[in-house]
């Protein structure tokens, strides 16, 4: 009796893939495309700022992120100090505050006519010229300000990777002679350096696809050259091509990435894997590891938010009461919707990896995963193109048939900013969920199996109950990521429907900062809570010096 | 499963709304709260219903292109007569014919066929510090490029529209080679990469980063307005309406016009008849601080403390016109 | 070099809690010698092994190592610093060096070629030097074990520590590993500690074996001593079943059901309780004997068997497998 009830999975999962890769295809065949003489004149003029921009701005978040996230992860997995509880949850709150808020406030605080400088002069009596301040609005600005935004994907990964050592390992080390910094060098950070680089990658990722952050910033990189050609000189097919560049070396650092995790795993070589207890610091370096915890907290989180506040109270929106409702209930109704759908996809389509890893079956499931990489506003190119492509085919026949069409049923209504923030955001599941799955040993599902459960049946009855943690982290996530997410809603968005990031956007670039403020305030909240939700979810760092009860 | 059952909902959503009341749809590049109140006064007098899609100009244009014969914008509002130009180019518009809109408003603030119309004015006007620039010592755009502005003159990007439009009218001026060089040598007096909103070159101008800025009169106008730091920033500055002189200053428009596949013209015209009303062009203007276009309406008192002026008079659809060759201008001559 | 012992604990405690790990240990350990600590699961072995390397720090007491005070109530000398090697029960090499790197890891001038010399010879001794370049998750059990070792030995310690180095190999493998470590041992001459909880590998590695129970030393001596004179029924059951008998003593001799047994006995005249091993006891045939087989155990080359006397006795008596049984009805327990 022939049953393969695989294969109908695998074909789902297939043109699930499909549909999400369909923009990007959509953008890449622009290339073929003629693009009457904008990318002669693009690459006489900045195509060559835009790579070395976009570079140095990669290597420098890169670099900063590194730092400042493993040098926390580290502080916080192996010590304990006063605060040490509250930072380890309080270091991911910079995930709150979408990176074109962050680059609104530390402008605004920073520049020349901001308050700090202006606080400056005042009390030294310095003017424009006498004194040397770092200007925000530049290269070294934008990289200061994302690393603020970014660090807490690095802080995570390191922290992941520093709790999943081996106490075993870090003993040995000691035995062996191993002081505590020689230790952390030659031992813990080799070790947990893959989990740490695919969440440099990640970072890496992000800043490429940056946007609003960078445009306020003044820094020409491709995402804005893709922005200004395709709005600013009206040439669609030059954008697409700048965007397929831009796709190209995303897409070799998602490649990367994958690399780096999949090594993380060979480093697991022990089966003990409880983390060592931290050692308690005391006096100068415990006040020392405190000050060093406190500053992204400050800079990436506080800062911001009472900058806001500020403003809020100076002159905020007016209008932020009768709007603010409709607004909230968009923006809540298209992330819940979208996280929604993300994790049923990302659990069918990490269910089929999982079941038959066919090289096929996993190339459809990384290449799923793509979206992440990609600006928004490339996103949005890519979804309309085949969205309006559909509609005319089927207005078309409709017409002839009926003498009428239903018009512009897709790219007209909230399908085109859900489709578009799946093909974004489908990645997160994919990576939470992959990485939950992992953590079930496939043995289960052989017992399963052997005693007659069907597929379904392991799924919903055996795999599910296990991977609700991480369901519930991927959807969280998914949320707050939708709620910030700005340029593709902007292009995307049905009459009459403005997210809360929209309106923000609008009215800090017709500068009208103050009464964005206010809007500003609300994403923050709401972005909150998922966040502080998040690391309740996250799992629950090592009791300090457990009772070796176990085997004594 | 569930993209199935959204994509029916919506469809059957979209589908049924369309049968349902009178409604006009505008795509709209002006995003000022006041606006929604005239949209709601309209709603209210004629029972037609908004639709509203506010985004930049640019980013509009391009929807309303790729949407083409499918489209179902009724009117596009822009914020500057350069894209009104453009869009005109690209098909978007298509010819109204109301005796009412001819006699509204001037010749020169609106298409001669009809296919779009100026809504409001706005002036690019110079902000000088107090201090330290005298009255008159700078009357003229072609001033800004001379040796003793160096290093203090503060502009926007050159990826602005408003911008872009001022080059264009230079263009008309002195020819391309002319512009470039004035391009040019504006780059050489920035204080600083430009970066930044019109009001921020304001600000810092009464900050002491720089002597002059560039920018349009309604900014100003807010910020004599605004929270008590941008009142105390306006109070250090002055305003120059350039080439008083000659030609007179650089006026630039927000437009109307009726889309080419409007599915509900006779609404569309209507709501364009409704914002050159008297009542609304008030509003409109003073909501935003702007000059409105229909004689008769009255302006705000931020902007009659400004004074009568005189406007350059060319025609807005050449800023259009000479958009592209601006840019490549422009770029070329490194203005960021 | 002194010539104290190696190893010196003094009045050791542990507690976490309620729970007491270690309770009043005292211990000396010459140099040269190998001591094995006997327990079972919660018995404190290994939480006394980590007290020594310095990864617990005891509650009171004090521990010595090579004549000088690591630690104790004033001062604690940390892991880093103490020369003692360990070999932990899950061998915990590092993932991601190779042998040879891990080996050479904790020795203070890896870089050197004297360095790698010694490590090879190293490889050599545990017979792996064909694996040298491998890395550690392609190493068996029993490579990894022996790479853990040399890992150990490579920094020439005054102390080895090894915490159930053999429970987690194949019994086949078992004998042969604990053979090439136990010899390095020995000709390095490094005192050292194993902690195991089985009895037959105890007797047979150490020099001297300390039984802990529930944190508490109960007898420490050479092999034939602790199993032929344990110091009472807690000692004596560690290695297996034991048969208490009533006994009296009288002249030097006690008493008991069996007959008499040669023992010294503390309170002449006073009745106590003998304990007899399985292999002391024999079953004999004898007419009248009334003993009756309940159960047997084979043990590959001895059987135990339960026997119920006819004074309903549980006796436990161990023969070899090759000794034949008498009939059922004539079964007599006798001492041997």
């Amino acid at each position: 009796m022939k049953s393969n009830p695989g294969r109908y999975w695998s074909v789902a999962c297939f043109a699930l893939a499909a549909v999400v890769l369909l923009p990007i295809f959509s953008v890449t065949w622009n290339l073929t495309q003629d693009s009457e003489g904008v990318w002669g004149h693009l690459a006489e003029t900045v195509l060559g700022k835009y790579i070395s921009n976009t570079l140095l701005l990669a290597l420098g978040v890169g670099c900063g992120t590194l730092l400042v996230g493993v040098l926390a992860a580290w502080l916080v997995t192996a010590f304990s100090f006063p605060g040490v509880g509250f930072f380890r949850w309080a270091l991911l709150l910079p995930l709150a505050i979408p990176s074109y808020l962050m680059a609104y406030a530390m402008t605004d605080l920073l520049q020349f006519s901001g308050p700090a400088q202006t606080w400056l002069r005042e009390t030294t009596g310095w003017s424009r010229g006498d004194y040397w301040f770092p200007q925000v609005r530049s290269l070294a600005g934008a990289v200061f300000i994302l690393v603020l935004c970014l660090y807490p994907y690095v802080y995570l990964a390191a922290t992941t990777g520093f709790l999943s050592l081996s106490a075993s390992v870090i003993e040995a080390s000691r035995t062996l002679g191993a002081s505590s910094w020689s230790r952390f060098w030659r031992v813990v950070l080799p070790l947990a350096r893959p989990s740490i680089f695919a969440g440099v990658a990640l970072v890496v990722m992000e800043t490429m696809a940056e946007f609003g952050a960078v445009d306020y910033c003044a820094v020409d990189t491709f995402s804005t050259g893709i922005y200004r050609t395709w709005m600013g000189r009206g040439s669609f097919v030059a954008a697409a091509q700048l965007s397929t560049c831009l796709l190209g070396a995303v897409g070799l650092l998602y490649l990367l990435e994958s690399r780096f995790r999949k090594s993380a795993k060979f480093h697991h070589a022990t089966q003990r894997t409880q983390p060592p207890a931290p050692a308690r610091l005391k006096g100068a370096r415990a006040w020392a590891a405190f000050a060093a915890c406190a500053v992204p907290v400050l800079g990436g989180f506080l800062l911001p938010v009472v900058r806001f506040l500020q403003l809020t109270v100076e002159g905020g929106d007016s209008r932020t009461g009768e709007l603010f409702i409709g607004l909230a209930g968009n923006s809540a109704l298209v992330a819940g919707v979208t996280a929604l759908v993300a994790v049923v996809c990302g659990l069918l389509l990490t269910q089929l990896r999982r079941r038959a890893p066919s090289s096929s079956n996993l190339f459809a499931v990384r290449a799923a995963g793509l979206g992440y990489a990609i600006p928004g506003g490339v996103i949005a190119i890519g979804v309309l193109a085949p969205l309006w492509w559909i509609e005319g085919g089927v207005n078309d026949v409709t017409e002839s048939v009926l003498a009428w069409g239903p018009g512009l049923f897709l790219s007209g209504t909230i399908f085109a900013v859900l489709f578009g923030y799946q093909v974004r955001f489908l990645a997160i599941p994919l990576n939470v969920i992959g990485a939950g799955f992992e953590r079930i040993r496939s043995t289960v599902d052989d017992a399963a199996r052997t005693l007659g459960a069907s597929r379904l049946r392991l799924l919903f009855g055996v795999h599910l109950p296990l991977l609700r943690g991480s369901l519930f982290c991927a959807a969280l996530m998914v949320f707050v990521d939708v709620l910030k997410e700005l340029p593709a809603t902007l292009i995307l968005r049905p009459f009459n429907f403005d997210t809360l990031a929209v309106r923000v956007y609008q009215l800090a670039s017709d500068e009208r900062l103050s009464e964005a403020s206010t809007g500003a305030l609300a994403i923050i909240l709401a972005g909150l809570v998922p966040v502080v939700l998040l690391t309740r979810v996250l799992k629950p760092t090592h009791a300090d010096s457990a009772p070796p009860g176990k085997s004594p | 499963m569930n993209r199935i059952v959204l994509v029916l909902s919506c469809f059957l959503l979209f589908v049924s709304s369309s049968l349902f009341a009178q409604v006009v749809n505008v795509y709209s590049a002006r995003h000022y709260d006041t606006d929604d109140e005239i949209y709601s006064k309209f709603e209210k007098k004629t029972g037609i219903k908004v639709n509203l899609i506010e985004g930049g100009s640019g980013a509009i244009l391009e929807r309303l292109k790729r949407e083409g014969k499918r489209s179902p914008a009724d009117v596009f509002i822009t914020v500057d007569a350069g894209r009104l130009y453009q869009a005109e180019a690209a098909g978007v518009f298509q010819p109204v014919k109301s005796a009412l809109l001819s006699k509204l408003v001037p010749a020169n603030l609106r298409h001669p066929d009809g296919k779009w119309f100026g809504l409001t004015k706005r002036a690019r006007i110079f902000l000088r510090s107090r201090d330290r620039v005298k009255e008159g010592e700078i009357t003229s755009y072609e001033d800004l490029v001379k040796p003793r502005w160096k290093g203090k003159v503060l502009i926007r990007s050159s990826s602005n529209i408003y911008n872009q439009s001022l080059v264009g009218s230079l263009i008309a001026v002195h020819g391309e080679a002319g512009a470039e060089k004035w391009c040019r040598g504006l780059v050489a007096n920035l204080a600083r990469v430009p970066q930044g909103g019109d009001r921020d070159q304001i600000k810092a101008v009464a900050a002491g980063e720089g002597d002059v800025a560039v920018a349009n009169s309604y900014y100003f106008a807010r910020m004599l307005n605004g929270t008590d730091a941008e009142k105390a920033a306006a109070a250090k500055v002055a305003v120059v309406f350039p080439n008083q002189g000659n030609r007179g200053a650089h006026v630039n428009l927000s437009g109307i016009g009726v889309c080419a596949n409007s599915p509900n013209k006779a609404n569309a015209v209507r709501f364009i008849e409704y914002l050159m009303g008297t009542e609304a062009q008030e509003v409109f203007a003073a909501g935003n601080n702007e000059y409105p276009v229909v004689k008769g309406a009255g302006t705000v008192a931020a902007l009659e403390a400004f004074g009568s002026f005189k406007e350059d008079k060319v025609n807005a659809a050449v800023f259009g016109k000479n958009n592209a060759a601006a840019i490549r201008i422009m770029d070329r001559a490194g203005w960021r | 070099m002194t010539t104290g012992p190696a190893i010196q604990l003094k009045g050791l405690s542990l507690s976490y809690g309620d729970v007491v790990a270690v309770d009043d240990v005292s211990l000396d350990i010459p140099g040269g010698e190998i001591h094995c600590l006997l327990g079972a699961s919660g018995s404190g072995k290994s939480t006394l092994l980590r007290i020594i390397a310095g990864l617990e720090r005891q509650g009171e007491g004090s521990v010595t190592i090579g004549g000088e005070v690591v630690s104790d109530a004033e001062g604690h000398i940390e892991t880093e610093r103490r020369p003692v090697g360990f070999v932990l029960q899950d061998y915990a090499l590092f993932p991601h060096l190779d042998a040879l790197e891990n080996v050479l890891f904790g020795m203070p001038d890896r870089k050197s070629a004297e360095s790698r010399m010694k490590a090879e010879e190293l490889f050599a001794e545990v017979g792996l030097s064909d694996r040298v370049d491998a890395m550690p998750h392609t190493l068996s059990g029993g490579e990894q074990q022996r790479v853990a070792l040399a890992r150990a030995m490579a920094r020439s310690p005054q102390v080895m520590l090894l915490d159930e180095p053999f429970s987690s190999l194949d019994v086949q493998l078992r004998a042969g590993v604990r053979e090439t470590t136990l010899r390095i041992l020995r000709e390095a001459g490094v005192a050292t500690v194993m902690v195991t909880h089985d009895p037959a590998e105890a007797l047979s590695c150490g020099d001297r074996v300390s039984i802990l129970r529930e944190g508490k030393l109960i007898q420490t001596g050479s092999p034939e001593a602790i199993y032929h004179h344990p110091c009472g029924q807690e000692a004596a059951e560690t290695f297996g079943v034991i048969n208490r008998l009533a006994g009296e003593s009288s002249g030097g001799r006690v008493k008991t059901s069996l007959g008499e047994v040669d023992l010294a006995a503390q309170d002449p005249g006073c009745p106590g309780t003998v304990l007899l091993r399985p292999e002391q006891l024999v079953l004999v045939e004898s007419g009248d004997g009334g003993c009756r087989v309940d159960r047997i155990f084979p043990e590959g080359s001895t059987t135990l068997y339960l026997v119920q006397t006819a004074e309903d006795e549980r006796l436990y008596v161990r023969m070899l497998s090759t000794e034949t049984l008498p009939e059922d009805s004539s079964l007599a327990v006798r001492l041997r």
